[in-house]
């Protein structure tokens, strides 16, 4: 077991990164902060590669199955005999793809930050803020204990709120970070309690504990959790329904996405690392570390799979209309992150069943590669056009020939189209929704085939539609260390999608006999290739069918334009109702009893000194005066009274 | 010498004690103050030899206690002389009130 002790080095580089350039950075290294960043993710990104290379292919599996192992464990506090919360890194497949995924997608960012961000006066800042995102993040997927989850889940929402708001100056970066930290905290809370919930019946906080309790019949602690209700729902539903809301905050579920997009305002590359590719999944990373737990609740899958189904389809739509090309992004992450959740609701636990659940984290571990390059890619169209709208741009292919292709494979890999990678774990969701629930097949599908046609409208009006419009002396497509990430990340792109997850991440460590069905992948694919023809029809060069259409549906573009209006429900729901009906009568309380009463005292204090302050009047034998007048009174009383 | 009574004594130094009283808190100047105090001492001085005297005349202890306290009242003399005079240097006079600032 000790073999893996070196694991602890992985999310305590990153830390250390952190707290040097964090402290001396801005003062001593702000112009080589970059690279000892780089370097120290390299390292964290070497050892996560050696470390499931280790697990995966030499000693991880015993018996055909991968076993979890828990190389390192602390105990931090010790509450009582039975209850202590421990800190301490597991391995199981699951926790080792995302080590991967993570630090690897961090490195890229880390890489093409050199080139992005570079005369930044903030610089060292910048890199040291990357390092504890790295940091919470790799933590939290090592986490053994709902606890230490719960523990980076915070960090997680802190570095991202610092990340989106490193443009301090611009007000709207500081009123996204700001919605980021609200919103996702706000279903923290739900976190908080579904945490409180399954560790009170399950008198554990350590996963494997909980697991192995609460999906025990026999134990009595399954029986506590699911004969207690409240509200005729048993508590099991309750905590894990929580959880999800928890989830659901951090993956921007419906109805709490509301903070992605604006968490656009953040630097691009970092949007390609927190936005896309590791903290959305992070609720998709806990409900599968739940996973066989939720599987035990059906009305808690059936709450995951239809918030993931509809979430997708929603954020499809919206993505259809929004010109700012970050934000088509962010929706497309969001509905993507809605297929892993349904693939999850859909799943069950062992077996055939378990395809869902390893579809889920296929797709996740694809869509970080190609998402994070369409992030990064954006980046660079951004950094040479200085505009996020796709209006000023157009014709770029001609300007920027390498991001230009490895946009390309990005796109037809989130479309879906053979042989890029999102083919593949595309088809697996699909192919677990279809044998378990028609209904959210058919939106799967719709939403792939609208997938592909945002995909290509975004391509297509960036690269094609008109010629360039640039103006300037020098146009090229940045630094080396901004084309390198893009290259490899379009490779993976390429190639992640024959990465073997079935026999790697699955829902019982078993492996999982997969084969692409030809019959059942045509229709996918038809939608997908659909959607990218009707993309090139309407936006390959310009015209005014896309004005006609938006035409025809009237107000339904209208309001997909605006999100379907989701900002302004909850601005109303917050200023008008909660502010009013809640807020302003609290800070009434508040300045008037709470403050009032102290108020009242001190101005009490205040008026009684003032009377009696005369007595000090400065004369020696007024003094004197009260002393005797004193010693006759304590005499009279000892005498008189007291005897 | 035996036929005064012990009351006739303790009526002199209580008489004595209350002028003392009386000086201490009416009198501004300083150097009546002192000596006002100078007579309440000696009240009490007149208080120890009396008791000495008429209740246990075997002991001493009453007239060490008064050579006692002169000594002591002659070496407090001459710290409140002391202080006199600068209280003098620094608000030229030796009046209390004058000297009122170590107030509110």
């Amino acid at each position: 077991m000790s073999i893996y002790s070196y694991i602890a080095l992985i999310p305590l580089a990153p830390l250390a990164g952190f707290v040097i350039l964090g402290l001396f950075g801005r003062k001593y290294f702000n112009k080589s902060a970059g690279i000892i960043g780089t370097c120290i993710l390299g390292l964290s990104a070497f050892l996560s590669l050696a470390t499931a290379f280790q697990y995966f292919f030499v000693d991880g599996k015993k018996d055909g199955i991968f076993h979890q192992l828990i190389p390192l464990k602390y105990s931090w506090l010790q509450f009582s005999p039975n209850i202590s919360i421990d800190m301490g890194a597991v391995l199981d497949p699951l926790s080792v793809m995302m080590l991967v995924v993570v630090s690897f997608v961090s490195l890229m960012v880390h890489i093409f930050s050199l080139g992005y961000m570079k005369g930044e006066d903030r610089f060292a800042t910048y890199y040291a803020f990357l390092s504890l995102f790295t940091f919470s993040m790799l933590g939290l997927v090592l986490s053994i204990n709902i606890f230490q989850i719960y523990m980076f889940w915070e960090l997680v929402g802190v570095s991202s709120f610092l990340l989106i708001g490193y443009y301090y100056e611009k007000p709207a970066a500081v009123a996204a970070a700001k919605k980021a930290f609200i919103v996702t905290r706000f279903a923290d809370l739900g976190f908080l309690i579904g945490i409180l919930i399954l560790s009170f019946h399950a008198e554990t906080l350590d996963f494997q504990t909980l697991i192995s309790r609460l999906t025990d019949p026999q134990s009595s602690q399954y029986l506590s959790i699911t004969t207690a209700s409240f509200f005729g729902i048993t508590m099991l539903t309750w905590g894990l329904v929580l959880v999800f809301i928890g989830g659901a905050g951090k993956s921007a579920m419906f109805p709490l996405h509301i903070w992605l997009p604006d968490a656009m305002e953040g630097p691009t590359p970092v949007s390609a690392l927190i936005h896309a590719a590791t903290m959305v999944v992070a609720g998709v990373f806990l409900v599968a570390r739940l996973f066989p737990v939720f599987v035990f609740d059906h009305a808690a899958l059936f709450v995951v799979t239809y918030i993931g189904a509809f979430s997708a389809l929603l954020a499809a739509v919206i993505a259809c209309a929004q010109t700012d090309i970050k934000r088509v992004l962010a929706y497309s992450t969001m509905s993507q992150i809605g297929y892993m959740m349904f693939a999850l609701g859909v799943s069950g636990k062992g077996g055939e069943d378990g395809l869902g659940y390893m579809a889920s984290m296929f797709h996740l571990f694809t869509h970080a590669f190609f998402k994070s390059l369409l992030f990064l890619g954006a980046g660079a169209v951004i950094h040479l056009v200085h505009s996020n709208d796709m209006k000023d741009m157009g014709g770029l292919r001609k300007y920027m020939p390498i991001t230009h292709i490895t946009f390309l494979i990005a796109c037809l890999a989130i479309a879906g189209i053979p042989p890029f990678a999102g083919f593949f774990s595309k088809e697996e969701i699909l192919l677990a929704t279809f044998h378990a629930n028609k209904l959210v097949f058919c939106i799967a599908l719709f939403t792939s085939g609208l997938t592909a046609f945002y995909m290509f409208r975004l391509y297509f009006s960036i690269f094609w539609k008109k010629e360039a419009l640039l103006h300037g002396e020098h146009h090229n497509e940045g630094t080396l260390s901004m084309k390198i990430p893009l290259l490899i990340l379009g490779s993976c792109a390429l190639l992640a999608g024959f990465v073997p997850i079935s026999s790697l991440v699955t829902s019982d460590g078993a492996e999982l006999e997969t084969h692409i069905n030809i019959l059942f992948s045509l229709t996918p694919v038809l939608f997908g290739i659909a959607g990218i023809l009707l993309a090139l029809n309407l936006y390959k060069t310009e015209n005014d069918k896309p004005q006609k259409i938006a035409n025809v549906m009237g107000g339904f573009y209208k309001a997909a334009y605006k999100k379907f209006y989701i900002d302004e429900i909850y601005l109303f729901l917050t200023q008008k109702i909660i502010f009013n009906l809640i807020g302003k009568p609290a800070a009434w309380f508040d300045k008037n009893i709470v403050d009032g009463i102290i108020n009242k005292m001190a101005g009490g204090t205040a008026i009684i000194s003032e009377q009696i302050k005369g007595i000090q009047s400065g004369k020696v034998q007024a003094y004197a005066l009260y002393f005797f007048l004193g010693i006759i009174g304590l005499s009279a009383l000892f005498i008189y009274i007291l005897n | 010498m035996n036929g005064i009574p012990l009351t006739h004594i303790l009526f002199v130094s209580t008489a004595l004690f209350f002028i003392g009283m009386y000086g201490f808190f009416t009198r501004r100047n300083m150097i009546t103050i002192l000596m006002s105090v100078e007579l309440i001492l000696n009240s009490v001085n007149i208080n120890f030899v009396a008791f000495n005297k008429y209740l246990y005349p075997e002991n001493l202890d009453g007239v060490f206690f008064t050579i006692f306290i002169i000594t002591i009242a002659a070496a407090e003399a001459a710290v409140a002389i002391a202080i006199i005079i600068n209280l003098y240097r620094s608000h030229h006079s030796v009046d209390v009130e004058e000297a009122g600032e170590l107030k509110y």
